[in-house]
């Protein structure tokens, strides 16, 4: 099937609020998931034939296990405050992107079924009956949500309308409505390890690559070791960094680090891989399971620590889920936060003046940095309030002599979605990737044309694959999306042989 | 008794009852569902007084509000703010003695300026909602109600500076139904207005958006802790699945 052309945005200075064109994106839907797949996660393999009924019964059953969703539902005034703060309204100018838009997709079906208002006066309140032309606009609306919580942060409520999304789709996959993508993968993760579907020989054989790249270019054996038993580290990193750039750069700076400061690690093939789809899909048990591939290969490795490399959502699964789903980790060494995230690490050893760095080996770059999500508003690192802002910019500083922030208001907790994130990386949502990613694009540009800044440095897989796209898109260049951990491992003073 | 005492005096019995249980019930509802996962959105407290100083500040300031959007923060805070002064200066109705510092007159003063600031803000949400094509688009036949009712309900009790009801009656009859010793309550129609008026806030606000008041204080991503590494967080339907293997 052919993706649709679109017009292409214009970048401007800042991005402005646009006004509302109803419907603008109601094409947009992503490719459904085919019977094997939806078998293969415990949902129905097409639309069951009772959907209603068994919609309306699963989400009652949310509402008892998610607070989040039951208070949601209940506590929003229709303010308006977050209408203009969705990448993907700003984008794409359709009112139902707006978050309180795409929550009362869900909220006029609770009000219907769930409160009395809904039921005597549904008019008055806007109540509406489930019926598939409201099905379809979920289908449609909650895949044009990125989960990125940007929203939430301005809610005078804390209404977070990726807990919403996360539920409608899990409702969704319940009466055998599923995205293709999201769980074509997970399939892949349960079966082989990583969502890429590279097997063990596959992936030793790229490691292997690595290695003589590395040796090639530095003259230094560093090793890209794999299942290795007794190692102190396990190195959970999405499986994009064995497979392209700019993300492959990342690997090996993450390797360089371990190599300079000595730590024994290594990967593994059983849990290769950091993505965790699960939560895409709002499924706490599909969650859960691929959590649970972690631990067991913790188990089996016999590690002490757990490091994640760099990827958003996996670091949000990691750093606020992971203990929950798969804990307690009591049998890794306690001296250290469970899991920790690379620059955790690395910013660690910076301070002990392990990692020496030639920033000058960067002066060929002007930096920026871009908070992706997940990391930004979702999880942590270190022990400070803010770590997960302080902690790679540190390490950028660290490694380069040029670095400027973006705009306050679309940086840290403000940040932008890629437009990417959620489960939305897929080609048949090409319009939506491009649309949601111009309010970023345009933030990138202002720094651009202010500071010359040649390169934004990323700490999640989905973002440096969306910005390979965009800046293609809107006429950056592709190789201006780097690793963080490039920086690292381009600037990094190698002294062990 | 006259019949409108004996209505009126149901009425507020019934609405009382449907306010608080309602409410309560609501309350009880949210506190027994649980969180199974942390969502602490960001600058996220590591601990629980980090936590209670940052719904303080939410509560008292609308501090995310205030970050999202200027007018709808200036609005909807001035309201507030302004509700609340009113109602501390309706306290005199319901004390008896009354509380020594209700009576002061700066308590009074302000809670009868107040009415004026709780229109303005609630006119300048109303226009929000008429004039700004986003808010517009999100809002239902209920949320215009919502603002006209209480926009009538400060415009009604306004009004008695110059439709005099004889407030010490109002009171006695207040009094009256609190410790059940009923009164007379004076049947001058602005003063029934404004008393029918808040009946109906009363009945509907645990079937409402009211809801946003105690919301808040169950809203996970404003009042869990930013600590999941160290501490398991895990719910009692998550660690049945544990126990399944």
């Amino acid at each position: 099937m052919a993706v649709k052309e679109f017009e292409k945005p214009i970048l401007k200075e800042y991005t402005p609020i646009p006004e509302l064109v109803e419907e603008a994106t109601s094409h947009l839907a992503p490719f459904k998931s085919k019977e094997e797949f939806q078998k293969s996660l415990g949902y129905p393999g097409e639309l069951v034939e009772n959907w209603q009924e068994v919609a309306l019964g699963k989400m009652g059953d949310l509402l008892k296990k998610y607070r989040s969703l039951r208070v949601y539902m209940d506590s929003c005034i229709q303010c308006g405050a977050c209408t203009d703060k969705c990448h993907y309204y700003l984008g794409t100018k359709d009112p139902k992107n707006m978050p309180v838009g795409r929550q009362n997709l869900m909220r006029g079906v609770y009000r219907k079924h769930f409160t009395l208002p809904g039921k005597f006066f549904p008019k008055l309140v806007g109540a509406v009956d489930l019926t598939k032309e409201v099905l379809d606009d979920w289908y449609s609306y909650y895949h044009q949500c990125s989960q990125c919580r940007r929203c939430a942060v301005f809610c005078p409520i804390g209404i977070d309308t990726a807990e919403i999304s996360m539920a409608a789709r899990e409702i969704m996959d319940s009466v055998g409505v599923g995205q293709k993508y999201c769980n074509e993968i997970i399939g892949k993760a349960n079966k082989i390890g990583n969502n890429l579907g590279l097997p063990k020989p596959a992936l030793a054989d790229t490691l292997e690559g690595l290695e003589e790249d590395v040796e090639e270019e530095t003259g230094i054996d560093v090793k890209f070791p794999l299942d290795v038993k007794g190692a102190d580290v396990l190195l959970i990193t999405p499986s994009a960094d064995f497979f392209a750039e700019p993300h492959v750069d990342g690997l090996i700076g993450y390797a360089k680090v371990f190599h300079e400061a000595g730590m024994s690690w290594t990967l593994s093939s059983y849990a290769s891989e950091a993505a965790n789809f699960g939560m895409f899909i709002g499924s706490y048990d599909n969650m859960r399971k691929l959590a649970l591939r972690i631990r067991q290969a913790a188990l089996d490795l016999g590690v002490k620590r757990i490091v994640f490399g760099e990827c958003g959502h996996a670091w949000r699964v990691a750093y606020s889920f992971l203990n929950t789903l798969a804990g307690p980790f009591d049998f890794l060494d306690p001296r250290y936060p469970v899991p920790q995230h690379i620059c955790e690490v690395t910013h660690d050893l910076i301070n002990k003046n392990i990692l020496k760095f030639d920033k000058s080996a960067n002066d060929g770059k002007v930096i920026t940095f871009h908070d992706s999500c997940n990391v930004a508003r979702a999880s942590g690192m270190g022990d400070v309030m803010g770590g997960q802002f302080s902690l790679p910019r540190d390490i950028i500083k660290a490694t380069t002599n040029n670095f400027y922030d973006m705009d306050d208001d679309t940086i840290m907790e403000k940040t932008f979605c890629c437009g990417g994130g959620g489960g939305l990386l897929t080609d048949d949502l090409i319009e939506l990737r491009m649309k949601g990613a111009q309010p970023r694009m345009e933030a990138l540009k202002r720094v651009v044309e202010d500071h010359g800044v040649t390169h934004m440095a990323a700490i999640c897989a989905i973002c440096k694959s969306q910005f390979s796209k965009a800046f293609q898109y809107y006429g950056f260049e592709l190789d201006q999306i780097i690793s963080l951990h490039q920086l690292v491992g381009d600037a990094l003073i190698m002294t062990k042989k | 008794m006259s019949f409108v005492t004996i209505f009126y005096g149901i009425s507020f019995y019934v609405a009382t009852l449907i306010l608080f249980i309602g409410l309560g019930y609501r309350i009880y509802e949210y506190s027994i569902i649980p969180s199974p996962l942390k969502i602490p959105t960001p600058p996220a407290p590591k601990t629980k007084s980090g936590v209670a100083i940052r719904l303080f500040r939410e509560v008292v300031f609308f501090e995310s509000l205030f970050s999202a959007t200027k007018w709808t923060w200036l609005f909807g805070w001035l309201f507030h703010f302004a509700l609340l002064l009113a109602a501390l200066r309706h306290l005199r109705y319901f004390t008896d003695p009354v509380w020594f510092w209700v009576s002061w007159e700066i308590v009074q003063a302000a809670g009868h300026y107040a009415a004026y600031i709780m229109i303005f803000g609630l006119i300048g949400l109303l226009a929000r909602r008429i004039f700004v094509d986003r808010v517009r688009y999100i809002s239902n036949p209920s949320d215009y109600l919502m603002l006209i009712l209480i926009i009538s309900i400060a415009l009604t009790g306004l009004l008695m500076k110059w439709f005099h009801t004889d407030v010490y009656a109002v009171k006695m009859f207040f009094i009256g139904l609190m410790y059940f010793q009923w009164s007379e309550l004076p049947s001058d129609f602005i003063l029934l207005l404004h008393l029918s008026l808040v009946l109906l806030l009363m009945i509907i606000f645990p079937y409402s958006k009211l809801l946003h008041a105690p919301g808040l204080f169950f809203s996970p991503t404003r009042n869990q802790t930013d600590n999941a590494r160290d501490q398991r967080h895990i719910s009692d339907w998550a660690k049945k699945l544990e126990s399944k293997k």
